[in-house]
């Protein structure tokens, strides 16, 4: 047991306990290491405290030469995905309530993407991923003066995948892309469904046939980790899917 | 030390430089900048939309989207600029869709509009539905675009290029050119020496100077301070925008949208206390007012929760089907931060430190000012680092995400027709000596203070006694502390001294630029004694037009051109404070009531 109440604090929201916690760290030193190793830290928590100001309190505090990405501390930016407690999730949206705090909390770096240093990846390989499925939107012809007719209907059709923030919780989450850095993996497809189902995109079967490669939505396995990853509750499996289906039966 | 050759070079990669981007690429070659990736800037962050004249949904016209400006900022705002950007504002949202962004729709399937704060019908007569928006995640949504067309386009990006100086060089002409930018590459922390002919700032606000801010991590002021060290004065710094709904206690944005789709502020009593202080668009009145009156709610005891600190953001009469559909983001955060559940329970709200209405000065053609009448050749500016000024002492709700937008688009075409009829400035010698002896003096100090523990003084005092409520007395406090740590900030020491990421050597740096900037913010308010949209003086309560219907222009002393070199202190002794006039086209200044 590590998690003990220690007292009330003052001038906060609802007057919220603090309690100690352990955060068991990866560390990787690329000038020093050979292999990552863990290191823990006993940090003071608020009950509203995120994993991230953990990390905070712990670099600011105990260890500056921790390293981490984050800036938005919100949720929206994608900046700080790592495993908490080997899972996938943003440490600015995770509660350290919610991970229960009894034990030691692991935070490592997301897997399958080239380590860089402590909690930091190489994030190249994922945005090159991106880049090949077109995320843009494609049109012919001339422009009409004013925007776009679109029905909200249409327009809902694709909004769950519009959410996306680039923040590679779910590419780094799917057993394929650990196996196979080739295979375009969640995030990749997710941006193309994003275009490949709006009414106003004219690029869908260039993407489906970028898609339809021995890298693309073949190798995806269903196992559902890239869903649960999804900071931004994002039905991924799912959108997967409806591409499989787009190819089967060219009809989007 | 790497050397690169750029007619335009970039600096910074959220909406402003994105925007600079698509159009400066396609005209000539262009090097984008940014110390974290481009999907990662705070314009991702913004919520509510971006207002603009198109009349989709009720009678609306640039005209009336100027005056709201105008009157929303309190009669600071340059005119000329403000008409520009309301009548460009159509055009860029069109052109956002034509980019692809997926904006809410009408039945019709036009882009559906929404109310916001201080936008309204008529000059003044009701709130008017303006807004264009995507949910509550429109600058998501126009980030994500803006990169999505940065990819189509080929854009060439520096990602974790954190820039450090700015240089420039006097011709023989005795004018003073922009020749280049000094970068810090994070991920190996090599040097690099960017040589440009033109260079565009877009690096954003400075809200972490305040310790309770909707703003990012990373947004610390850093273009602001480049320019300023380098003796380009900063405009207007004392107006800082103070977002009502923050979340209380953590400062995250829930956006103004929440009202215009019809959310309610309450005091601890359940009152609807705006009734009394804009007694015509209520809640809807502009964020200043809004966070002011919140503020006071609270001063005079009517403030909610066991410590009575903060107001309650009431949702709980709209249909859930209706805020899921709306209001999806900023819900969650109150379910994901607070444990509160909208639908059925108010939010507690608490303003936070959101925006600078001030920067770096700019004409309408974004190029950057070095005095009231003459510009640098060769140096734009754009979005929140920029002031142009179309914000005045307060900005408007969703006036940002087009600013970004219509300035940034005008500093692209500009710096890349600048580009084509100019000669690249020759560098000065040892470019990169100023960075060099920063980063190795903070890198090679043994022990020292913590750069955590000078920011937390920083930001206490600055929310202390810099906040919504402004007296001589909170400010020269301030300013005593500020006095303090320029002298400890000589002292910091990190602890990571490799070469990899070391984000504790850039936290560092950025401390450098918001102590600088926190000083010219408190000088510039303690000057201005009276009280104008965002600056509020309890000693001087009221708008002063004879004295202060002025832009206050602060100068880095010794003034510019007497050079800034590796051996000079990091920081000014003095910050010397002129004025500039507002430019007035057609509205004369007037009470402002709501």
């Amino acid at each position: 047991m590590t998690a003990t109440v220690e007292e009330k604090t003052e001038g906060k929201v609802g007057a919220v306990p603090t309690f100690t916690v352990t955060i068991r760290v990866a560390r990787y030193n690329p000038e020093a290491d050979t292999e990552p190793h863990f290191e823990d830290y006993q940090v003071t928590a608020h009950a509203t405290d995120r994993v991230l100001d953990a990390l905070h309190q712990i670099k600011w505090e105990q260890d500056g030469s921790l390293s981490f990405r984050r800036s938005c501390a919100h949720g929206v930016c994608g900046s700080d995905a790592m495993r908490i407690n080997g899972k996938n999730r943003l440490a600015c949206k995770t509660l350290i309530k919610d991970v229960n705090p009894d034990k030691p909390i692991t935070v490592e770096a997301i897997k399958g993407l080239p380590l860089e240093k402590d909690l930091i990846v190489d994030m190249e390989p994922f945005f090159d991923a991106y880049r090949e499925v077109m995320p843009f939107l494609v049109t012919t012809g001339n422009e009409p003066t004013r925007e776009r007719i679109q029905s909200q209907k249409d327009r809902d059709r694709f909004d769950d995948t519009t959410k996306c923030i680039l923040c590679a919780a779910c590419t780094t989450s799917c057993p394929v892309f650990w196996n196979d850095g080739q295979y375009f993996g969640p995030a990749a497809i997710v941006n193309a469904h994003r275009f490949i189902f709006d009414s106003r995109d004219e690029g869908g079967s260039q993407r489906l046939e970028i898609l339809n490669d021995k890298e693309g939505v073949w190798r995806c396995r269903t196992t559902f980790n890239c869903t649960d990853a999804c900071p931004r509750g994002i039905q991924v499996t799912q959108a997967i899917q409806e591409v499989k289906r787009a190819l089967l039966t060219s009809r989007f | 030390m790497q050397t690169h050759k750029y007619d335009v070079v970039i600096v910074g990669a959220g909406g402003a430089g994105m925007r600079a981007a698509l159009e400066s690429s396609t005209r000539t070659r262009t090097a984008v900048l940014t110390k974290l990736y481009p999907t990662r800037s705070h314009t991702g962050a913004a919520q509510g939309g971006m207002c603009a004249a198109l009349a989709n949904v009720e009678e609306d016209n640039w005209e009336w989207h100027t005056f709201d400006t105008v009157k929303g900022g309190d009669y600071l705002v340059d005119q000329d600029a403000a008409e520009i950007m309301c009548r460009e504002a159509i055009d860029a949202v069109i052109d956002l869709e034509k980019m692809g962004l997926p904006f809410n729709r009408t039945p019709e399937g036009k882009i559906d509009q929404r109310r916001f704060g201080g936008h309204t019908r008529n000059h003044g007569e009701a709130a008017v539905r303006r807004s264009c928006f995507a949910a509550d995640r429109t600058g998501h949504m126009i980030l994500q675009t803006l990169y999505q067309n940065c990819v189509k386009q080929g854009v060439e990006f520096f990602n974790e290029f954190y820039v450090l100086d700015l240089l420039m060089n006097t011709g023989a002409d005795g004018v003073e050119r922009a020749a280049g930018v000094v970068a810090y590459e994070l991920s190996t922390g090599e040097i690099h020496v960017f040589q440009a002919k033109s260079i565009v700032f877009a690096t954003g606000g400075t809200g972490k100077v305040f310790k309770t801010t909707s703003n990012a991590h990373t947004l610390t002021g850093d273009g602001m301070g480049v320019a300023f060290r380098r003796g380009i004065p900063l405009e207007d710094m004392e107006f800082f925008q103070f977002h009502p709904t923050g979340l209380a206690g953590l400062g995250i944005l829930l956006s103004e949208a929440a009202r215009g789709e019809g959310g309610i502020l309450r005091n601890a009593d359940g009152e609807r206390f705006m009734e009394r202080y804009a007694p015509t668009i209520k809640d809807l009145a502009p964020r200043d007012i809004v966070a002011r009156s919140m503020a006071n709610e609270v001063r005079e005891g009517r403030g909610a929760g066991p410590n009575k600190d903060y107001v309650l953001l009431d949702l709980t009469h709209l249909e859930p089907a209706h805020i899921d559909a709306k209001l999806p983001d900023i819900t969650e955060f109150a379910r994901t931060y607070l444990g509160v559940e909208p639908y059925t329970e108010p939010v507690p709200v608490y303003p936070t430190a959101h925006y600078a209405m001030g920067g770096v000065p700019t004409n309408v053609e974004t190029e950057v000012l070095r005095n009231n009448t003459d510009v640098v050749p060769g140096l734009y500016a754009a979005g929140e680092v920029a002031c142009v000024s179309v914000h005045g002492s307060n900005r408007l709700g969703t006036n940002s995400l087009l600013d970004i937008n219509v300035f940034g688009r005008r500093a692209g075409i500009a710096a890349a027709e600048y580009a084509a009829n100019a000669a690249f400035v020759e560098l000065p010698a040892n470019p990169s000596s100023l960075v060099d002896g920063m980063v190795e003096g903070i890198r090679g100090r043994a022990t020292g203070e913590r750069v955590a523990d000078l920011r937390k003084e920083l930001q206490e005092t600055m929310d202390r006694n810099v906040q919504v409520f402004r007296t001589e007395a909170s400010m020269k406090e301030a300013l005593g502390v500020i006095e303090e740590l320029k002298e400890r900030y000589a002292n910091v020491v990190v602890q990571d001294k490799g070469k990899r990421y070391n984000t504790d050597l850039l936290e560092a740096v950025e401390l450098g630029f918001l102590i600088e900037l926190a000083e010219v913010i408190t000088i510039g308010a303690l000057a201005r004694k009276e009280s104008r949209g965002g600056h509020f003086r309890e000693d001087y309560e009221a708008r002063d037009d004879v004295n202060f219907m002025r832009h206050t222009m602060a100068y880095r002393a010794p003034v510019a051109g007497e050079g800034f070199g590796a051996d000079s202190p990091l920081f000014s002794d003095e910050v010397r404070l002129d004025y500039k006039p507002v430019t007035v086209t057609r509205y004369q200044p007037m009470e402002r009531k709501y």
